[in-house]
């Protein structure tokens, strides 16, 4: 290996291979909290299996999930808890902004709506639709594949 | 640590370890815990604060508004048609429910009448919302207790659900169907049949999934003698809906109040006497087979004719006149921005939803906005009681009931 | 009007004449009583088990702002008419008879800052909705056992259902409400709660602090 750490091509086929399995092994934390969550449930079960994907283990805990999926309203009394389950959550971890309305805040622009999920958390990939189809979140999640196929910062 | 507790706690039930003489060492180590706002077994987010004496729930306190979305402050401000599609988000399960109970509140503020044809739709699109709403509430009940079958093989109906109801108004969740005086589209041409075969698909299924769950020794161990809730007590608390009919209560406004096409069509209203989480599951699973038959009849007796109600004020000019003809366009333009004009007056509308009764209250001043746009939801009167419920009971318990009065945040919120 | 019968109207209007300011029945599908605030307890306790009139069941409990103050914000297309008369704000009090089959609608004027009597003692319901009405509009309620905020967070300023409540006004709060304020916390050992919360929401409202340009 190159002594000022920069990457020699074993480290590189490590990367990939490493990346590889992160990609198709996501566990999916469902942070479900309005109709996007009734869509979410609809692509997690038979007829549009997300676990096809990889994504087979739904966790429901913080501690044990790499992929937050933030499908719904985060409101201005939600967005504290959003923050403490994303802080519980251990690297790496990405986060899948799924729907308008944790996107952007949707069609609701009012007084108690945070204007997005990303008010309070980094996310990774926006899903648009008023609920997204099931094939939209599938696409959503295939784009959160590649993005990990391509992450150079592992050894670091 | 609050020292101050004695052996007995206030209205716990009576159990073996009661008698135990080393009780006040766990006396005075009770937990808090949380259940909520996020948490696999909760219908979107609501939060359930839990005083616990090992298993045993001694204290707890309900708490919502992890959802509140200022839904009645934007009736005032959004005209009367740009509300339809807030009105999809209520109750999201059953969504043509509440765009079916919205609109009839202001058409019967306007005094407009619908033509038959239009009735029967309506009719017809309320029974799929039952269908489809109770099939997620038995399937998550099941689901978060470990019986997952039901939740499968219930989503695939869903799905094909949604099929029609794409077919029917392009979208699948989401649906804004219903417009004030009329609908967005007609029925495309081979939706009976297709809805035919639909509800032979269901009532295979359901027939299956009764024989999973009904007389399952598991799921009654787990869920009978739970979360038992009497008359007075439902009653006392404006219960409506399923678990009001399963505490013994024998009030539909379907049969009592009649509105749409029910007074021509005919069905019985499940009534449970025990209220327990076994008695809401067994009325639910009843009332989806009553809504395959109500939705055998309107399919055989569905009249042909216009959707649209002679009113000048709300007809939407025809999409071909809108492309083709310049007052059309204009008069397009004018409708959807600026809105129409409504009398002053108020009405209040509650229909028989999935959930309970479902009602709209809206005070109008003149002009193209409401002055007051109320909603009342049957999951805010469902989450009330569940404090009571769930005293003494095992912190799964919790879990079944929760489940089984069915909220859905949305319409908790609003 | 829709299909009441007039008989009805007027027995009511006869039986509790003293504590009936007014009667609708025009603009309107079921009929309107307007209730004198310090009679409401009794009327409804009362008309809950009259014989032939039985309204025993609560259906919904809600207020709106019938003389919102002069500078409201206008979201264009206004149609923001005052009711008239010295009160702020009407509660609404849907009644249905489970016997009768029938519903009738009673409110009550308040004025600014006035308390109204809880309904509690009749119905359990109205412990919730009432929280909400106070939440969104900050009508008081008297002998309510826990007249907190609901929807909102503990620590908003205002109420946002007044129609001098802007719309898009957000409000941002650091962490999340703790267990405390639900009356949970554990105690110290002179049974003091530790962290100084009373939980009671009326010191948060804008009734009692002064609202600090927010």
């Amino acid at each position: 290996m190159p002594k000022d750490g920069a990457p020699d091509v074993l480290t590189t086929r490590l990367e990939d291979f490493v990346n590889w399995a992160r990609a198709n092994s996501l566990w999916p934390y469902p942070f479900g909290t309005s109709c996007c969550g009734i869509e979410m449930m609809a692509t997690l079960s038979a007829d549009y299996d997300l676990a096809r994907f990889g994504a087979e283990v739904v966790r429901f805990s913080p501690r044990q999930s790499d992929m937050m999926i933030i499908a719904g309203t985060i409101t201005e009394k939600m967005g504290p808890v959003l923050k403490t389950l994303y802080e519980q959550m251990h690297d790496p971890k990405w986060v899948i902004a799924m729907g308008a309305c944790s996107s952007s805040g949707g069609i609701f622009d009012t007084y108690s709506v945070m204007q997005g999920a990303d008010e309070v958390i980094p996310v990774d990939i926006y899903i648009p639709g008023c609920p997204p189809s099931p094939e939209g979140v599938i696409h959503g999640v295939m784009r959160l594949q590649e993005k990990i196929r391509k992450n150079k910062a592992m050894l670091t | 640590m609050n020292e101050n507790t004695g052996l007995q706690s206030p209205s716990r039930k009576k159990d073996a370890f009661d008698d135990d003489e080393n009780q006040d060492i766990f006396e005075s180590s009770q937990m808090l815990i949380n259940i909520g706002p996020q948490h696999p077994a909760t219908h979107g987010t609501l939060r359930v604060a839990c005083r616990l004496n090992g298993e045993v729930v001694v204290d707890s306190r309900c708490e919502l508004g992890y959802l509140h979305r200022g839904m009645e402050k934007l009736g005032e401000v959004k005209t009367y048609h740009k509300f339809i599609p807030y009105t999809d988000r209520l109750n999201y399960c059953s969504a043509l429910q509440n765009n079916v109970a919205y609109v009839t509140t202001i058409e019967k503020l306007m005094g407009i009448e619908i033509p038959p044809r239009n009735i029967y739709i309506r009719t017809m699109v309320c029974e799929m919302a039952r269908i489809i709403d109770h099939i997620i509430c038995v399937g998550i009940n099941a689901f978060d207790l470990g019986a997952m079958t039901y939740f499968l093989l219930g989503f695939h109906q869903r799905e094909e659900a949604y099929t029609l109801i794409e077919s029917l108004c392009g979208s699948r969740l989401t649906t804004s169907y219903t417009r004030i005086g009329g609908l967005s589209g007609d029925l495309p041409d081979n939706f009976l049949p297709r809805m035919k075969k639909w509800l032979d698909g269901v009532e295979t299924c359901f027939k299956e999934l009764d024989k999973l769950l009904t007389n399952n020794r598991i799921w009654v161990d787990r869920t009978q003698g739970v979360g038992v809730f009497t008359a007075e007590q439902a009653l006392a608390y404006s219960m409506t809906g399923p678990c009001l009919r399963a505490s013994n209560v024998n009030i539909d406004l379907r049969r009592d109040r009649p509105y749409l096409a029910y007074k021509e069509l005919e069905f019985d209203v499940p009534v449970a006497k025990g209220g327990d989480v076994y008695d809401r599951y067994l009325v639910r699973m009843a009332e989806i087979f009553e809504s395959v038959r109500i939705l055998r009849q309107i399919v055989d007796k569905m009249p042909k004719g216009p959707i649209w109600a002679d009113d000048k004020r709300v007809r939407i000019p025809e999409k071909e006149r809108v492309y083709n003809s310049m007052e059309s366009l204009i008069h397009h333009f004018k409708f959807f921005m600026e809105g129409f004009d409504v009398p002053e007056g108020e009405a209040y509308c509650p229909m028989e939803g999935p959930n309970g009764e479902m009602g709209f209250y809206a005070i109008s001043r003149g002009g193209p906005k409401a002055y007051r746009l109320r909603i009342r939801a049957p999951s805010f009167f469902m989450f009330q009681p569940v404090d009571e419920m769930i005293k003494g009971e095992n912190i799964a318990d919790v879990i079944a009931v929760i489940g089984s009065v069915n909220i859905i945040a949305g319409e908790l919120d609003r | 009007m829709i299909d009441f019968p007039k008989e009805k109207i007027d027995r009511i209007k006869a039986r509790y004449g003293d504590s009936i300011e007014e009667v609708v029945t025009e603009k309107t599908d079921v009929p309107i009583f307007f209730v004198r605030k310090d009679k409401l307890l009794d009327f409804m306790g009362s008309i809950r088990t009259e014989e032939g009139l039985e309204y025993n069941f609560l259906s919904d409990v809600t207020a709106y702002d019938d003389n919102p103050p002069a500078n409201i914000p206008d979201y264009g297309l206004g149609s923001l008419k005052a009711g008239g008369g010295s009160h702020r704000f009407c509660m609404v009090y849907q009644l249905f008879s489970l016997k009768f089959l029938d519903r009738i609608r009673v409110k009550v004027r308040v004025k600014e800052e006035e308390q109204v009597p809880s309904l509690t003692v009749l119905w359990k319901a109205a412990n919730w909705l009432e929280r909400e009405v106070f939440d969104l509009y900050g009508i008081p309620f008297k002998d309510h056992p826990n007249l907190r905020r609901i929807m909102l967070d503990d620590r908003w300023v205002g109420h946002p259902q007044r129609k001098d409540y802007p719309i898009k006004k957000y409000q941002r709060f650091p962490g999340s409400a703790t267990l405390e304020h639900l009356g949970l916390e554990e105690l110290d050992s002179n049974g003091q709660s530790q962290s100084g919360r009373t939980g009671h929401a009326l010191a948060n409202s804008d009734l009692n602090v002064k609202q600090e340009g927010k």
